[in-house]
């Protein structure tokens, strides 16, 4: 008995170093299988160097305690199978075996070199990824969480928008990142776009920070990862990786304030005028116009962003018109309220905010 | 040298038997007998496990499909609080402190608990807090008008708890309710220590005590050092809330992080809190079943007395996303990481001890089978979880939900049912029936490993927690229907178990003593034990009494 468990821990170390290129393929092959689910969203497929380096982190611990569960949930179902109870057995009670301290030793002994391999490498990649010096190249963007919406700020820059993140994509020979400085306007939430980064959570009274740098063009999705109160579900992020030469003309058309002349459209001049006399002033600001309100999304280039609402809904005439009209229909404990707006204000302020280029 | 007195003589006039209805539950209502408060603690917490498990089933429904309108996002958010909320402090604290209740003072040969007042005390407030915060349903105007439950999670993150997020009263339920939860845990952990300490019987040191007393001493001393923050925090967050205090009120300068350190210095130790007992049962039933004494009892007390030490100093690896910077995480994942170690300890010495026996495959074995691998596999994604950028994907994903639910209902669950079915012989004197058992463990396990073995990948897929609906097109479809399958199998498998706990009591076979063979004091008294458990306190010179008594060629005297 003593001599099989004092060889058991043995086959651990053995079986790690000879097979663990079997396994970590093994491993692999899982993984693929779990990102051939096609999410757009799968920790596993990541995109920027962050994720990569968790990515490469998590192979190797998904690896070890891949192996430790097959050694010991084997010896275990061994144990079960190989000790059972026989109706042939005698009535005899079995011998007992009341510990070896040598045994003990042993399976506390490996388990802490396992633990401080492991240690090492996790602090490895904790420093790469906080303790890296922020490269003069970076750009910077102020993020603020709402309840239930995102606010994005360009210091720099000179542009303030919402829910969709614009930035260049970064070439690893002269990068790009892109850093992100992290608060929240009311109560925590949480910056998670799995093919980008691990999440970071913005809260109030106190500033985070994380970096991001998206090797290839495209939309990165995420969400909200920190309980945030009725809407939580529907607070989505969307991150929009560009070329450089994109992204500057992205930027030069943001910095500009909002279209105030709409000849030949008098429905939209018409709306504009309803919507600086009406609320929607206190909340949303429109660069250029009276309306300076921070509580709500910055709606100078409304008409430039796919979605609204944070995500959820795709920006369309017919959408926006219902979102004016009742919020809450599309997303229930949205907190901008329903400002019951007649048939022909109604028409004329989503004619005014399709013009928002 | 003596032997342990095996009691027969009972006098039957000190029995409820024969008495009318009304003094039968004035005696329940008024008693401090361990046994019957040990009772009424885990027939409270089933009344719990049923109602947070229906809330379960809800919000599966609810995540079956995509865009499902079966329930509000107002009503979701209640429910997942709830059901947290319940779980953790209206079914897992008072069923294993009742189980503890019930145990200890027969397993150490002591005729009560040390303070038999205190200890009714603490399970009526413990009760009444759970009724409390269940009335919240009719008196919480809150934020959706009347008749409101608490809708800020489980663990209330500042300041979505204050009252400009949380108006209405429903938070101040959640906030009493955990608040006089903890008065009550408290109490009972200080009961269960003492009586522990002084009320051994004689020849019981401490190194020959069982081991489930051990286990249950290290989680009372657990107790104290981590429920009294969290009661701490209560108060100061309705101080925040009406006496205008700013200690979580970020809008005046206070601290949401402040509150995430009170709230996990309680919630880490809060889960060994959970899983010691689950070990407890473990380390009685696996050596009976396997006919072997327990393989390397003093280190399985000091493994059990390091991972309480240990399990203080690993809250923070809750809030790797919260940004504590490079020296903070890696501290917390160094401490995260060393705790597998006294735990891999006490998985080798249950394998130790089923090695080289001769297993019996009854019921109470089986789910002791399912919780030494499913405990296994949570201790593994504990690992994962512990290495911080790993974690800063998985954290808040269901990845998490399905880890800890590994924890909780794969192991600890699993090795409550197993109590269930070992120990009901003693309480009520009747068998359960082992057809209907093997029925709730087959369904039980299936289901179990429906809903939490599946529900890992949404989120390595990216799906968060706590969301009411996902959008079409993630690749979360169908792994979430699968989960809401599981719940199907689950529910049944339980309603079995209450169904053969009831039946038993009036058709099951008379049990005697000693069913199972077993050799700690407990089966040396009839079943149901007498009021007094032991007419004369019994004398002991081994871990294992009863071995001692049914082996005197070979007893352990000789070898410990």
């Amino acid at each position: 008995m003593s001599l099989s468990t004092r060889r058991s821990p043995a086959d651990i170390s053995r079986t790690n170093s000879r097979s663990a290129r079997i396994w970590r393929s093994a491993v692999m092959s899982l993984i693929a299988g779990t990102a051939s689910a096609q999410s757009p969203t799968n920790i596993f497929d990541p995109a920027g160097t962050p994720a990569h380096t968790a990515f490469g982190l998590s192979i190797l611990v998904l690896s070890v305690t891949l192996v430790i569960f097959l050694i010991v949930a084997g010896l275990l179902l061994y144990a079960l199978i190989r000790f059972r109870h026989r109706p042939t057995d005698s009535n005899r009670e079995p011998a007992q075996i009341y510990g070896s301290n040598q045994i003990e030793l042993s399976w506390t002994v490996i388990p802490i070199l396992i633990v401080v391999t492991l240690f090492l490498t996790t602090t490895r990649v904790i420093l790469v990824t906080e303790a890296i010096p922020k490269p003069p190249s970076a750009m910077d963007v102020t993020a603020i969480g709402h309840q239930f919406w995102w606010e994005y700020n360009y210091p720099k820059l000179g542009v303030v928008t919402a829910n969709e993140l614009h930035v260049p994509i970064s070439d690893p020979s002269s990068p790009t990142p892109t850093y992100l400085t992290m608060s929240s306007a009311d109560v925590s939430h949480s910056f998670w776009v799995p093919r980008l980064a691990g999440k970071m959570d913005l809260i109030p009274n106190r500033v985070n920070t994380m970096w991001i740098d998206p090797q290839a063009t495209g939309l990165y999705l995420g969400q909200c990862a920190q309980y945030c109160g009725t809407q939580h579900a529907k607070m989505l992020l969307r991150v929009y990786a560009q070329t450089p030469q994109d992204f500057a003309t992205w930027i030069e058309q943001q910095k500009k304030p909002a279209v105030q002349d709409f000849p030949g459209n008098a429905a939209a001049a018409e709306g504009q005028t309803v919507f600086m006399k009406n609320a929607c002033i206190n909340c949303h600001a429109i660069k250029g116009t009276v309306a300076t309100g921070r509580f709500g999304p910055d709606l100078t280039h409304l008409a430039s962003r796919d979605t609204i609402a944070s995500g959820p809904i795709q920006n369309t005439p017919e959408n926006l018109r219902k979102w004016v009209n009742d919020p809450n229909t599309l997303k229930p404990g949205s907190l901008m309220p329903a400002m019951h707006l007649n048939d022909h204000d109604l028409d004329v302020i989503t004619a005014y905010l399709t013009q928002l280029h | 040298m003596t032997t342990t007195p095996v009691l027969e003589a009972v006098d039957e006039t000190l029995e409820t038997q024969g008495k009318p209805p009304l003094n039968v539950i004035y005696e329940w209502l008024t008693t401090v007998d361990h046994k019957k408060i040990g009772l009424m603690y885990i027939c409270y917490a089933l009344l719990f496990l049923v109602i947070g498990g229906f809330e379960a089933v809800l919000m599966r429904i609810q995540l079956a499909i995509p865009n499902n309108h079966f329930v509000s996002p107002q009503v979701f958010n209640q429910l997942f609080t709830m059901h947290g909320t319940t779980m953790v402090f209206f079914m897992g604290m008072p069923i294993l402190f009742g189980m503890g209740n019930y145990l200890v003072p027969l397993m150490i040969g002591a005729r009560d608990m040390a303070f038999p007042r205190l200890n009714a005390f603490s399970f009526w407030v413990s009760a009444f807090a759970g009724f409390l915060l269940y009335f919240s349903y009719i008196g919480g105007s809150g934020l959706y008008a009347a008749g409101s439950a608490p809708d800020v999670g489980w663990f209330a993150y500042a300041p979505l708890t204050s009252k400009v997020f949380s108006p209405g009263h429903s938070t101040d339920y959640w906030t009493l309710a955990v608040f006089l939860s903890g008065i009550g845990s408290i109490g009972t952990a200080l009961n269960i220590v003492t009586t522990i300490l002084c009320m051994r019987c004689k020849g019981m040191k401490m190194s020959r005590m069982p081991l489930l007393p051990w286990l249950y001493l290290v989680m009372s001393g657990l107790v104290f050092v981590a429920v009294s923050p969290l009661t701490a925090a209560q108060i100061m967050l309705t101080f925040d809330r009406y006496l205008g205090a700013h200690f979580f009120d970020t809008q005046a300068g206070g601290s949401a992080i402040l509150w995430m350190h009170f709230f996990w210095i309680f919630g880490h130790p809060e889960v060994y809190v959970l899983v010691l007992p689950a070990f407890a049962f473990a380390n009685e039933i696996i050596p009976v079943f396997s006919r072997k004494a327990m393989f390397g009892y003093p280190a399985m007390v000091a493994a059990s007395v390091a991972i309480g030490f240990i399990s203080l100093s690993v809250w923070a690896h809750h809030m790797f996303t919260a940004g504590l910077g490079p020296a903070g995480n890696t501290f917390f994942v160094f401490a995260t990481m060393v705790i597998s170690v006294p735990t891999g300890i006490k998985i080798f010495n249950w394998l130790a001890t089923i090695w080289g026996g001769k297993i019996i495959f009854a019921v109470p074995m089986m789910f002791m089978v399912g919780f030494l691998f499913q405990f296994l596999i949570a201790g593994l994604t504990g690992i994962m979880l512990a290495a911080a950028p790993f974690n800063w994907q998985l954290s808040a994903s269901y990845f998490v939900v399905a880890h800890f639910h590994y924890v909780l209902v794969g192991a600890i669950v699993f090795s409550l049912f197993g109590a269930f079915y070992y120990w009901y012989p003693k309480v009520t004197g009747k068998m359960m029936d082992e057809t209907l058992g093997k029925w709730h463990f087959w369904l039980f396990l299936i289901g179990f490993h429906l809903t939490f073995d599946f529900m890992h990948i949404p989120g390595i897929l990216g799906m968060p927690r706590r969301i009411y609906t996902y959008e079409d097109g993630r690749g979360w479809n169908t792994l979430n229907l699968i989960v809401g399958i599981g719940a199907i199998f689950q529910s049944v498998g339980t309603l079995i178990l209450v169904y053969n706990m009831i039946r038993s009591y009036y058709k099951g076979k008379e049990a005697g003593h000693d069913p199972w063979d077993a050799w700690t004091l407990e089966w040396s008294v009839p079943s149901p034990p007498p009021s007094y458990n032991f007419a004369i306190e019994p004398t002991v010179n081994s871990r294992r009494p009863l071995w001692d008594l049914k082996h005197p060629e070979d007893p352990d005297t000789d070898y410990e």
